[in-house]
């Protein structure tokens, strides 16, 4: 096995397209556990620790540009105003060593149904800006980067550089299933973002399918339904329930069973949708 | 690979580490550093918290090739001046141990808790030591330790200004 440290970003492309075999590693939090357990002996890891530029944020334009190298702690630190919903999944992510470590753009690169990270990022549309040294700058949406179970939509050569997240324009809430409230690999997930300019709710759903995914109908139905002057009339409320847990497609495992884990995202749905409701309608009477 | 790093205030350097070796045996089995301990080595007991340039972190879940260049406090480095850090002190006074194994990574994340809020809340401790596990005391003499040692730094005037490693 070879130690790739590359100390820009140029260098870190050059070292993916030279040796797309090499494992990207940021926090470690995944890929020494599997490194540790002998589930994995990749030719070469890729440190990128060393490439300063992708511990930074900024915004510009509405949309907060998180570099893959900006960790948990310091989204819940700096970023609880920008992007509420995601600072709220890095509040339940391990323990404070993890969030110290563990990378947004670490948990992207994972891809694995139960990250934390995934439910917000699909309920805020957020991006992903990917970049390879032959074929430059791709961005893709949240919705499209999950292709299968720990499967990203990264071609061997590409890197994560940073994931693009329009700053909250309304709620926005994050609601996890654990056994505890540490250390916990999500049974379900689910976030819910408000976008009242654009009388919309935006949906994800985390360890409940194959990917993280959105709740297509169900937002749909909102777009259609929803009384953005009134208070939460209950039957929309159940039906957006029913409609956020059909469009999980949950397994049985040690976690948790699927009758559970839908039954659980059609509560969590119902609960985010009324606690975003509440803040929007104070909001509106302030 | 050669990995040279700062422990505890001196620079070190391991030679032949494998390049998947973690921080954490770096320290035990090539330092000579063995108040780290070894057990889950997949970041869910803590016991072998460790400052990595004055931040907490799971040593297990550090590769070695990451530190190099960098600043690593094990608890080997917590007491100063062959004194105890008032966090070790009143682990001890408090009989915050039983089995002793997952002390040090107890010690160093508490010790990181006081050095950035001088007097915690009970919620504020639970949540910092989230992710240690302890088997054998039931955490409320550790929380009583923690408690014990806020007051003592807070007394002293410690709260501020350290940063850690």
């Amino acid at each position: 096995m070879d130690f790739l440290r590359p100390t820009t970003w140029q260098e870190a492309l050059a070292a993916k397209a030279d040796r797309p075999g090499a494992l990207p590693l940021q926090g470690g939090t995944d890929v020494m556990v599997e490194i540790n357990f002998d589930v994995r002996r990749p030719e070469a890891l890729l440190d990128l620790t060393g490439v300063a530029e992708l511990r930074e944020w900024s915004v510009a334009g509405g949309v907060c540009r998180l570099g893959a190298g900006v960790t948990y702690a310091t989204v819940i630190d700096e970023l609880g105003g920008a992007l509420p919903g995601l600072a709220q999944a890095a509040r339940t992510v391990g323990s404070p060593q993890i969030r110290n470590r563990g990378t947004v753009g670490g948990n992207l690169g994972a891809a694995s149904p139960a990250g934390d990270s995934h439910p917000p990022l699909l309920a805020a549309g957020a991006a992903v800006e990917v970049e390879s040294r032959g074929r430059g700058v791709r961005t893709i949406p949240a919705h499209a980067f999950y292709l299968g179970v720990k499967r990203p939509a990264l071609e061997p050569d590409e890197l994560i550089r940073a994931v693009r997240v329009p700053v909250a324009a309304g709620p926005q809430y994050f609601s996890k299933v654990g056994t505890r409230n540490a250390m916990v690999i999500a049974v379900c997930s689910f976030a819910l973002a408000l976008h009242p300019a654009e009388r919309r709710v935006g949906t994800g759903i985390g360890s409940a399918a194959p990917t993280p995914l959105r709740a297509l109908e169900a937002e749909d139905f909102l777009s259609r339904e929803l009384d953005w002057d009134a208070a939460l009339d209950a039957g929309l409320l159940r039906r957006f329930g029913e409609l956020c847990a059909a469009a999980a497609a949950p397994i049985d495992d040690v976690r948790g069973t699927a009758a559970y884990r839908r039954h659980a995202v059609a509560v969590m749905a119902r609960r985010t949708l009324t606690w975003a409701w509440d803040d929007h309608r104070g909001r509106r009477a302030a | 690979m050669r990995v040279t790093f700062t422990v505890n205030g001196r620079e070190e350097s391991a030679d032949d580490v494998w390049e998947g070796e973690s921080l954490l045996y770096v320290l035990r089995e090539r330092l000579g550093l063995p108040g780290s301990k070894n057990a889950c080595e997949q970041g869910e007991c803590g016991s072998c918290t460790v400052y990595l340039d004055g931040t907490p972190v799971c040593a297990c879940l550090v590769a070695a090739g990451q530190v190099q260049g960098r600043r690593v406090r094990t608890v080997e480095g917590l007491a100063e001046g062959g004194r105890l850090d008032p966090v070790q002190e009143a682990f001890m006074e408090c009989g915050a141990v039983q089995c002793g194994f997952c002390t040090p990574g107890l010690l160093v994340q508490a010790h990181d808790l006081l050095s950035r809020v001088a007097r915690p809340s009970d919620a504020e401790i639970r949540e910092a030591l989230a992710g240690n596990l302890c088997r054998c005391t039931g955490y409320e003499k550790i929380l009583d330790a923690v408690r014990l040692a806020a007051r003592r730094r807070a007394a002293a005037g410690q709260a501020r200004g350290e940063a850690g490693a």
